[in-house]
């Protein structure tokens, strides 16, 4: 962990603006700005718009620079087309997950193919101490980290596409999901991105750090009308929860491989090398010993990070790793690793909260699924 | 001596005790409006049951928003002699008034000297502006 505090270019905003602020992963952001349930409903409704610069944000130049990230990402790369964004893991020998990333190739202005990694807050400097023996292994890929050179910047909800509408080309409507492209903003630099960690249909942004604030601004001007409203990593939070998506230091953790926690879909063992190669292709035959699912509890009171899950006879079957009330659904919803046994769909448990034993029911994710996907 | 915030006594963890002198030797007991807003969303509240004895400073509930919980400490020793009846299916109430309408339990004291190691309404005030 980095000891020192760090700001992200819209710190400063945040502040003015009355937001609850908190470190995360070494900067300083913003929790809530009105409250966690207002800001998650406004999102599902309408629109959010979140700062997300923490997230960091790596380069990689060179016509080499597809092949070492084919060495370190579980998905492959070699085939990627300028536009195209994938979800992929970091594996280290064993198979466990050092982080979970999005890898764009994208196509500057002067026709320059280049690739960005997006990577969590606080596995960054893990994932650049990472890749220092394979950037040795290619010294002629450029690698930058552009993290506090940019800002990066989230709109998700229904009316994320009208909202963006009045902001970019038309051309930048129409990107498919998992689609990404240099443009501009009001003449400033701008790479969009259709993904998103909500749930919601919309866009994430990256800017040069010096045009965030009016970036920022445009999006909450031109989204007035609409309702949307600043959204702080609170109901970031919830709004993951409800949507099913795993979270690097819950969900996600060293000694946790890619089948258990569902994402055997962003491994791709068959005809490449990568680290972890031998022993993921192996796992993927292999029967699960615990497996991610859902959890929805009786009443209204949540169970938290470490609560302990009990099968009907008593006996110890996992862990929850995520837990909150619902905003949308009104309950209490819960992420958690099951023995495979007791991962069965509709099946009651038992969970412990705080020394007192809460029902609960195994269910599918995610838990809530937007009407219409792109 | 009426119920409003310039008449109680508090707790630094935000729980306040209304005291009348009036013979009774029973104290009302809720949360501030501070921490009402610093919780934000509520969504749960557990409550001890009537004839429980708490301690000055024990736990005697829990409250529960989307993002935490946080337990709830009595001011002073005594007996619960009333819980606010349905208050826990009302939580909003406590965003509007969490003195009047949104008071929690009543206690009967066993030690009201208790009383006086609280804070008094400028002391907690005071407490609130330091804590920024």
């Amino acid at each position: 962990m980095e000891t020192q505090e760090h700001k992200t270019a819209l710190t400063d905003w945040h502040v003015q603006n009355g937001a609850r602020m908190a470190s995360f992963a070494g900067y300083q952001m913003p929790i809530q700005y009105t409250g966690i349930v207002a800001e998650h409903l406004a999102t599902r409704q309408a629109a959010g718009v979140f700062d997300i610069s923490h997230m960091g944000r790596l380069r990689f130049d060179g016509p080499r620079a597809d092949q070492l990230l084919e060495q370190v990402l579980t998905r492959r790369v070699l085939d990627m087309q300028p536009g195209q964004v994938r979800y992929s893991l970091v594996c280290n020998e064993s198979g466990g997950i050092l982080d979970d990333v999005l890898v764009s190739c994208l196509e500057s202005p002067s026709g320059k193919i280049y690739f960005l990694l997006v990577v969590n807050a606080s596995n960054k400097a893990k994932i650049v101490r990472w890749l220092a023996p394979h950037l040795v292994d290619f010294p002629d890929v450029e690698f930058h980290d552009v993290t506090e050179s940019t800002a990066m910047i989230a709109i998700q909800g229904p009316k994320s596409i009208e909202v963006c509408g009045k902001l970019f080309p038309a051309s930048v409507l129409g990107l498919g999901y998992y689609r990404a492209r240099v443009t501009e903003q009001m003449s400033k630099p701008c790479i969009v991105s259709r993904t998103g960690y909500t749930g919601e249909d919309g866009f994430e942004l990256i800017v040069r750090a010096e045009d965030a604030s009016r970036v920022w601004e445009n999006l909450l001007m031109a989204g007035r009308a609409f309702g949307v409203s600043p959204v702080g990593l609170g109901a970031r939070d919830t709004l993951r929860l409800e949507a099913g998506m795993p979270l690097y230091g819950h969900e996600l953790e060293e000694n946790i491989d890619p089948y258990m926690a569902g994402l055997g879909f962003a491994c791709q063992c068959k005809d490449r090398n990568f680290v972890g190669r031998d022993i993921l292709a192996e796992r993927s035959k292999e029967e699960l010993a615990v497996q991610r699912v859902g959890l929805v509890l009786e009443g209204r009171r949540a169970a938290r990070e470490q609560s302990a899950c009990f099968d009907m006879a008593g006996n110890p079957i996992g862990t929850v790793t995520s837990g909150s009330f619902s905003p949308t659904l009104q309950k209490p919803i819960a992420m958690a690793y099951l023995s495979r046994h007791a991962a069965i769909l509709g099946a009651e448990i038992q969970v412990d909260i705080r020394g007192t034993t809460a029902r609960a029911w195994v269910q599918e994710l995610p838990f809530y699924k937007r009407a219409n996907t792109v | 001596m009426t119920l409003q915030p310039e008449n109680l006594k508090y707790l630094p963890s935000h729980e306040w005790v209304y005291a009348p002198q009036d013979g009774s030797g029973i104290a009302t007991i809720g949360i501030s409006a501070f921490a009402v807003a610093e919780l934000n969303d509520l969504v749960y509240m557990a409550l001890p049951k009537v004839g429980q004895q708490v301690e000055a400073g024990q736990e005697f509930g829990e409250v529960e928003s989307v993002k935490a919980v946080s337990p709830m400490y009595s001011p002073i020793a005594g007996q619960i002699v009333e819980i606010h009846d349905g208050i826990v299916d009302r939580l909003e109430t406590l965003n509007s008034d969490p003195y009047v309408q949104g008071w929690l339990i009543k206690v009967k004291m066993s030690d009201p000297s208790q009383l006086d190691e609280l804070l008094d309404f400028a002391a907690y005030q005071k407490l609130l502006a330091q804590n920024g």
